[in-house]
């Protein structure tokens, strides 16, 4: 018996480093922080969540300009409006996040260990309807976005907290979106890791590229690109829009938005910047 | 009839030695060269198609990024970095047999350029 345990645990050591998951998300994420802290080292770290504007000081001043008069304060207030409309029955979405008011956004995702499954805000959003009665809204900008807005803008200043729970199942889902983050692909056979980890920093013609740690601190986001394709001018969209659109950059089929693709890749990439304070929604270029 | 034939002849003569000349004569191949080279710069510069600007320094281009080393370096003429004109063009159609991790697309390997068009931008990066 004692044998069959020493040759399974060296089997495992073989196989873990080859496999190269070994799944170990708190070293991931050390090692992943350290990545970043040590190229950009004056950068403090709370300030990746700044984006590219953490490591672009030319572009940065522009964009505090724009700061002091968000364009996603109106956005804001229609998510604060709808948030407390009541629905036809009468009871609002507080019903389904009591906290809502006091931040929650840190806490997402989580994997439902009841579901299997990992939830992000959006999805829980449009489960609130569901149970309610309501239809689900679009998950890439609308109302959703501006639902996530007002959730976002609530939870500033608390410090990112996804749990990664060691269970095979949520495992699988953070193996499936750390390989996302780092597999090559479409067409012009690139990876988020590619442009976001190994080049942050460096320019792609005339962008320069922002590092993945704080990415996700502050979504939804506003983008002047979304507004100016926005017939109203709403230039709000969620996390899972911006993942389809760098998809599409590098000619790779985008997945749907809330698919278990998506939500696999937001679970591995929020993790990586636990710690770091929310500060959504965002204004982007 | 004679007369005749002896025309077609001297002209057939004519054009095989032309035919022959175009690729030994300076003159011809570098017409020919220059419309390849000119053409692959436009493919090069190309959003749509190499985009090579999105990586790489190149004179004449605007707002180059900078993930990739300069293609025009002052002095240092690509001819002696890629002594081997088919080990540039190994690099262009497929960038991943010199670097299995390279964020450089695969322009041929990936059907992004087809060979003539590839065969361009050869054209035209080799005489950087
Ligand atoms: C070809 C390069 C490239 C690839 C590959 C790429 N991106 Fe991007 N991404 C960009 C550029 C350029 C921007 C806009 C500038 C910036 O903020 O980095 C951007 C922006 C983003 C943003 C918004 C950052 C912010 O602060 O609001 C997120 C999030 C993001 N990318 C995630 C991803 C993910 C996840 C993947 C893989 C599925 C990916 N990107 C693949 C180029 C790329
Ligand atoms: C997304 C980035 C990217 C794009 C687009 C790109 N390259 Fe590159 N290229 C690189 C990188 C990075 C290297 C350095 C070697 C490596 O990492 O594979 C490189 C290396 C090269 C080299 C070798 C240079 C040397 O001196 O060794 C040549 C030649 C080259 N690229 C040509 C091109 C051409 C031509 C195009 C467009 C048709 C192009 N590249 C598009 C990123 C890119």
């Amino acid at each position: 018996m004692k044998k069959v345990a020493v040759i399974v645990s060296a089997l495992c050591m073989l196989i873990a480093p080859l496999a190269g998951i070994a799944a170990n998300p708190d070293q991931d994420l050390k090692n992943f922080r350290k990545h970043f802290t040590e190229k950009f080292s004056s950068v403090p770290l709370q300030d990746f969540t700044n984006g590219v504007y953490s490591v672009d000081k030319a572009s940065r001043e522009q964009w505090e300009a724009f700061e002091d008069f968000p364009p996603y304060e109106i956005f804001v207030d229609k998510g604060n409006v709808l948030f407390n409309k009541a629905f036809k029955n009468g009871k609002t979405y507080a019903s389904c996040f009591p906290k809502a008011k006091k931040g929650i956004k840190q806490n997402y995702p989580f994997f439902d260990k009841k579901r299997g499954e990992v939830v992000t805000l959006e999805l829980a959003i449009n489960e609130c309807r569901k149970k309610n009665g309501e239809k689900p809204l679009k998950y890439k900008k609308g109302k959703m976005a501006h639902l996530s807005a007002y959730i976002a803008y609530k939870s500033r200043g608390h410090k990112g907290n996804v749990k990664i729970t060691s269970t095979p199942e949520s495992m699988a889902w953070y193996d499936r979106g750390k390989k996302h983050f780092y597999a090559k692909r479409g067409q012009l056979n690139m990876s988020c890791a590619d442009c976001h980890y190994y080049n942050a920093g460096n320019k792609i013609r005339a962008d320069i590229l922002s590092p993945a740690l704080g990415h996700t601190s502050h979504f939804p986001v506003y983008r002047n690109k979304w507004s100016l394709a926005s017939a109203s001018g709403d230039g709000m969209g969620t996390l899972h829009r911006r993942y389809g659109g760098c998809n599409k950059q590098v000619r790779a089929k985008p997945f749907k938005a809330q698919s278990k693709e998506y939500r696999s890749l937001e679970y591995f990439h929020t993790f990586m910047s636990n710690g770091l304070t929310m500060n959504g929604p965002g204004i982007r270029k | 009839m004679r007369h005749t034939a002896k025309t077609i002849s001297t002209a057939t003569t004519v054009a095989a030695l032309l035919g022959t000349l175009a690729f030994s004569l300076p003159g011809i191949s570098i017409a020919e060269d220059a419309s390849a080279i000119a053409e692959g710069k436009k493919i090069a510069f190309n959003k749509k198609k190499g985009n090579c600007l999105a990586c790489h320094d190149i004179k004449g281009g605007k707002l180059p990024g900078n993930i990739g080393p300069a293609l025009s370096i002052e002095g240092v003429a690509m001819k002696d970095r890629f002594p081997d004109k088919s080990k540039l063009r190994a690099q262009i159609f497929d960038s991943r047999s010199a670097n299995p991790n390279t964020i450089m697309p695969p322009f041929g390997a990936h059907e992004i350029l087809s060979d003539a068009e590839l065969d361009k931008v050869v054209e035209y990066i080799y005489s950087l």
